[in-house]
């Protein structure tokens, strides 16, 4: 074997080997950030059951919220926002490591929710007209 | 809800022995399988929800309602073709006599809305007790309603909403309109263009309760539905036009 060969067979096996290292790597997909509010106590289900099935509750109660008017039930969109918002934004969409958007770039399941509704916890909105661009 | 669940159900004796069976049926820890409703409240198809607007009060200059609405719905106020109006001051003017009258004109909540007859999807609805809203998950933008409804009460959102209340959603491609202040009147308060105004020229309450004030008010003075012809039953009345 030449030494150039010999020298081709290094490299390989270093970028192989560097290429396995990268795939292990935890950081290759950033694990979702968990943001909670601890004062506002437990949340509404245990983890479990709201990571498989928080959308089927939300998209449940909003129909009944809308329709039949029905407030103050368990399950609310704003409930979720006032204990899940990040202490500095206030808002659980934004960026990676905000509550909703951090789980959903995870999962790559595309959230759209807050194209209407209203990402930050009622207190931090502004009460002021001129919301429309 | 708890057919995602992935728990294994416990078996038919432990669920027998449990004490926990007689309470609600618990099929898991913290899973029922008939919830307990919760301290919730819900719209009553008993009740009817109206307006009168007094216009002999309404003062032209006056847009306390107008800024009001646009202040609680996060509306930008501008009143552009393409811009939201939920809420809009209309001058009439009579040509022969010259008299003038200020009126508010806002979604009128018909009985039977025309917005809803048209609607392709079923997203433009009546609630029980009488106020006609969008259900923007359903609403495809087609804006049908905008043109079924005689009033011009409906307005289409056309850019992207970032500030919004976060009990009154709004959004891009949607239509909207006046939707009576129903997250307010839901906690027991006033729309906030009753509230605001300084002449107390427009009274809420319910129509179907012939002791409310709205329902005594009624009976005394003279109203109209604006368009009765068309025989939609409007829940807004107006005096003095």
């Amino acid at each position: 074997m030449s030494l150039a060969a010999i020298a081709r067979t290094l490299l390989l096996a270093a970028g192989l080997a560097g290429l396995a290292g990268f795939a292990s790597a935890d950081s290759r997909v950033p694990k979702p950030t968990i943001q909670a509010d601890p004062a506002n106590g437990t949340c509404v289900a245990p983890a479990a059951e709201m990571r498989r099935n928080h959308m089927d509750m939300l998209k449940h109660q909003r129909d009944k919220t809308l329709r039949e008017g029905e407030r103050g039930a368990k399950v609310s969109l704003n409930g979720c926002i006032s204990c899940h918002a990040g202490k500095q934004s206030g808002s659980v969409v934004g960026s990676r490591q905000e509550f909703c958007e951090s789980c959903h770039a995870y999962a790559a399941v595309k959230l759209d929710c807050f194209e209407c509704h209203q990402p930050k916890a009622g207190a931090q909105v502004a009460k002021t007209a001129g919301g429309e661009r | 809800m708890s057919d995602k669940e992935q728990k294994p159900l416990p078996g038919r004796r432990a669920l027998l022995s449990g004490g926990a069976a007689a309470l609600g049926l618990l099929v898991a820890p913290g899973i029922r399988l008939i919830e307990v409703a919760g301290a919730s409240t819900t719209a009553s198809p008993k009740v009817r929800w109206g307006l009168l607007v007094d216009t002999t009060r309404c003062t032209p200059e006056c847009k306390a309602c107008v800024n009001a609405c646009n202040a609680e719905n996060h509306l930008s106020g501008a009143t552009a073709p393409t811009d939201s109006q939920w809420l809009r001051k209309v001058e009439l003017k009579d040509k022969r006599t010259g008299r003038t009258a200020s009126v508010p004109v806002m979604c009128q909540h018909c009985a039977k809305p025309a917005c809803v007859d048209v609607c392709p999807t079923g997203a433009s609805f009546k609630r029980a007790d009488g106020i006609v809203l969008v259900d923007r998950h359903a609403c495809i933008g087609c804006r049908y309603c905008m043109m079924a409804c005689p009033y011009k009460a409906r307005s289409f959102v056309h850019a992207e909403v970032h500030d919004q209340n976060p009990e009154v959603p709004r959004g891009k491609g949607c239509v909207e309109g006046c939707n009576l202040c129903v997250h307010r009147v839901d906690k027991g308060q006033l729309p906030t263009c009753v509230e605001a105004c300084p002449n107390q020229a427009m009274l809420f309450g319910d129509l179907n309760d012939p002791n409310s004030a709205l329902s005594q008010r009624l009976r005394t003075i003279a109203t109209t539905q604006v368009r009765a012809d068309l025989g939609l039953d409007t829940g807004v009345r107006y005096h003095g036009i």
